[in-house]
């Protein structure tokens, strides 16, 4: 057994109701606190207030088009995996005015549109999410031409992280590598023991200002016991997964996506695919956009929009005399080459982080790692 | 300005009048239309008629009498831009379910005397008889793409009504999806968008009120409801809406149903 003080040295223990402390404690130094909630038979993100907004003793059963919320037997507050929202809609809006322009005396005039002095505090980041977040940043933030909406969200974002206890029934990060255990990029990370008898939480600061705050909290030292539990739940999530048939084996899966674009089970899935663009939208990387101008009926007024847009849309591909990618086929492919294969060329990583939202949500449960399986020929029945 | 104003008719063909009421339902901008554009011909507002050429009519409802087939092409010859408002003009609206059955029984059901009417066998979209600049789609039609449509003609530029699914927007409302999380049966996956996906919002599956998304993949949509318990009949008449003489809604119809899907009774 490891003594406190080795390599875990910083990890303590804060009571169930500590946690509401936390959110009070971000609340008032001016983070908007946002956090799980349910709402019309899910679990998604929200502003909280306090510790009685989050779901408790709940859990998500998830399959390809399918998501059901269920009691779960204690109290837990974080017993469940990922929902139909992901943080991006937060750091990354799906609607958003960019300028306004006016007929002026001289010509247009451009009226810049300030950015919010929003501060978050996002409570229950899952690892698969920090991961994406981490990926939506290099695509944002590390070009040429930064984002600037993105920028202003991101930059004092504050990240309280919880490690996964339970798998979900469409996640497949330990085949990611992006989880279930939370490594980098956050403030805090928590590991909840919903001990009935003594409902607590394992504390690892990730920076000196999670150390901070943690430090206006009631806490105590972790013992090796706690530190056991702690770890036993998370192998139980890696367990699940494992156990699950939906893994994605990723070695060399640039290469076999782009050695396999004529393969026949791109016109198998595109017999399925609604191109209705779900898998996108609730997709934690894609980050695609589109602008739209607008006038009022004058014409003295202009406004520039953007929104997220996808590549299961015509438009998207439109060019001077129509559209690249008519075919429902066409637009499949881009998606999941582009996820799983050219981001990895355009961003130096993969661009599926595991967390299954694509599968869930996709209405006729189109299920990328079985589609990767049958690429890979390890499906029967996929037409030659 | 001394800029003329370009002259607006609004007609009315086989219709509810709900989208003609979508433009008076403008309030504010209907001044500001009324400002920007010389409303030449809108019976339903006004009893003013000034004779055409017309710079842009909007058309409502569909081509069901002899009658009317020619009366559109009369229109067309007067109209510089013709657009066509709803989804009776756009698709056949709700009286093209007659297309599926013998209209002359309907005739015989209906009406005492039966040999005064004079109808065609279908109701069918204004483009089937003329040539159409731009068509807007919804049972009713969104006010605010109206005013979008009427803008972007004043202001030469592209409408933005994009032709993508209602999914999209009921994502950017950031709605949970009454279909993966209920079990609700919605037609958003192959619907036109346009209303905001205004049901899903309200728990409710969407009734494709807009007509049949860009590629809309019905079969497998169809075969998703049924694999979830959808009946085939309820699937069937999910189709047979207002958009039911839409090629993607119809062509489902036909095959789900093999023909009978909606008559059963
Ligand atoms: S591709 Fe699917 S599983 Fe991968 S990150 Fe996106 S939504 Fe999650
Ligand atoms: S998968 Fe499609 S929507 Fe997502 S980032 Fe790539 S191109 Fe954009
Ligand atoms: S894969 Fe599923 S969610 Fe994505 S566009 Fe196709 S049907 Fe829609
Ligand atoms: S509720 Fe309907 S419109 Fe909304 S995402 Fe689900 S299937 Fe699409």
């Amino acid at each position: 057994m490891k003594s406190a003080g080795d390599r875990n040295a910083g990890l303590s223990i804060i009571e169930r109701e500590e946690l509401g402390t936390l959110i009070d404690v971000l609340g008032a130094r001016g983070y908007q606190v946002i956090g799980p909630v349910v709402s019309d038979g899910a679990i998604v993100y929200d502003r909280i207030a306090s510790l009685a907004d989050l779901p408790e003793g709940l859990t998500d059963e998830q399959d390809g088009g399918r998501y059901r919320l269920k009691q779960r037997d204690d109290r837990a507050l974080f017993g469940y995996v990922v929902g139909p929202h992901s943080w991006k809609k937060y750091l990354h809006p799906p609607r958003i005015r960019l300028f306004r322009a006016e007929c002026a005396e001289n010509g247009l005039r451009i009226i810049d549109e300030e950015q919010p002095q929003e501060k978050f505090a996002f409570i229950g980041a899952r690892s698969c999410e920090l991961h994406a977040i981490a990926i939506q940043d290099r695509v944002l933030l590390d070009g040429v031409y930064p984002d600037a909406v993105y920028r202003a969200r991101r930059e004092n974002l504050f990240v309280v992280a919880v490690n996964c206890g339970t798998a979900g029934g469409t996640c497949f990060c330990t085949s990611m590598n992006t989880g279930p255990k939370a490594t980098t990029g956050y403030d805090l990370a928590l590991t909840e023991i919903p001990d009935p008898d003594n409902h607590r939480f394992l504390v690892e600061p990730g920076t000196a200002l999670g150390a901070e705050i943690l430090g206006a909290l009631s806490s105590r030292e972790a013992t090796p016991d706690d530190e056991t539990i702690a770890e036993q739940s998370i192998a139980r999530a890696v367990e699940q997964m494992e156990n699950n048939t939906r893994r994605m084996d990723a070695t060399g899966i640039r290469e076999l996506l782009l050695d396999n674009l004529e393969h026949a089970r791109w016109d198998d899935v595109a017999q399925r695919c609604l191109t209705c663009a779900n898998c996108t939208m609730v997709c934690p990387t894609c980050f695609c956009t589109t602008v739209e101008d607008t006038t009022d009926l004058t014409g003295d007024h202009a406004e520039r929009w953007r929104r997220w847009d996808s590549c299961f849309t015509q438009d998207f591909s439109y060019i001077h005399g129509g559209s690249v990618r008519v075919s429902p086929m066409s637009r499949y492919r881009q998606w999941m080459t582009h996820k799983l294969a050219t981001w990895i060329d355009q961003f130096g990583v993969s661009g599926c982080v595991g967390c299954g939202r694509c599968i869930t949500w996709c209405p006729v449960g189109i299920d990328i790692t079985e589609e990767i399986r049958a690429i890979r020929g390890q499906i029967n029945g996929c037409k030659a | 300005m001394a800029k003329r104003r370009p002259k607006l008719a609004v007609w009315k063909f086989a219709s509810c009048d709900g989208c003609q009421l979508s433009l008076l339902d403008c309030e504010d901008e209907l001044l500001a239309v009324a400002e920007h554009l010389d409303i030449a011909y809108f019976p339903e507002a006004s009893s003013r008629m000034v004779k055409g050429p017309y710079d842009l009519s909007l058309v409502e409802g569909s081509i069901t009498t002899p009658h009317d087939a020619e009366r559109i092409r009369r229109v067309r010859r007067e109209s510089r831009r013709l657009v066509t408002i709803g989804a009776c003009a756009t698709s056949g609206g709700i009286q093209a379910l007659r297309n599926f059955a013998d209209h002359r029984e309907f005739i015989n059901i209906v009406y005492a005397r039966p040999e005064y009417i004079s109808t065609l066998e279908q109701s069918t979209a204004i483009s089937d008889h003329v040539d159409v600049d731009f068509e807007l789609r919804g049972c009713p039609i969104d006010k605010h793409q109206l005013i979008e449509v009427v803008s972007a003609y004043l202001n030469n530029r592209k409408p933005n009504t994009p032709a993508h699914s209602v999914c999209i927007e009921c994502k950017l409302r950031a709605n949970v999806c009454v279909m993966v999380a209920k079990g609700t049966p919605c037609l958003g996956p192959v619907t036109h968008a346009g209303c905001g996906a205004i049901c899903p919002t309200y728990l409710r599956g969407c009734y494709g009120c807009f007509g049949p998304q860009e590629t809309a993949n019905t079969q497998s949509l169809s075969a998703q409801w049924i694999k979830m318990g959808a009946s085939e009949k309820e699937t069937v008449e999910a189709y047979r809406g207002f958009n039911a003489w839409a090629e993607a809604f119809r062509s489902e119809t036909v095959k789900v149903g093999n023909g009978e899907g909606g008559d059963g009774e």
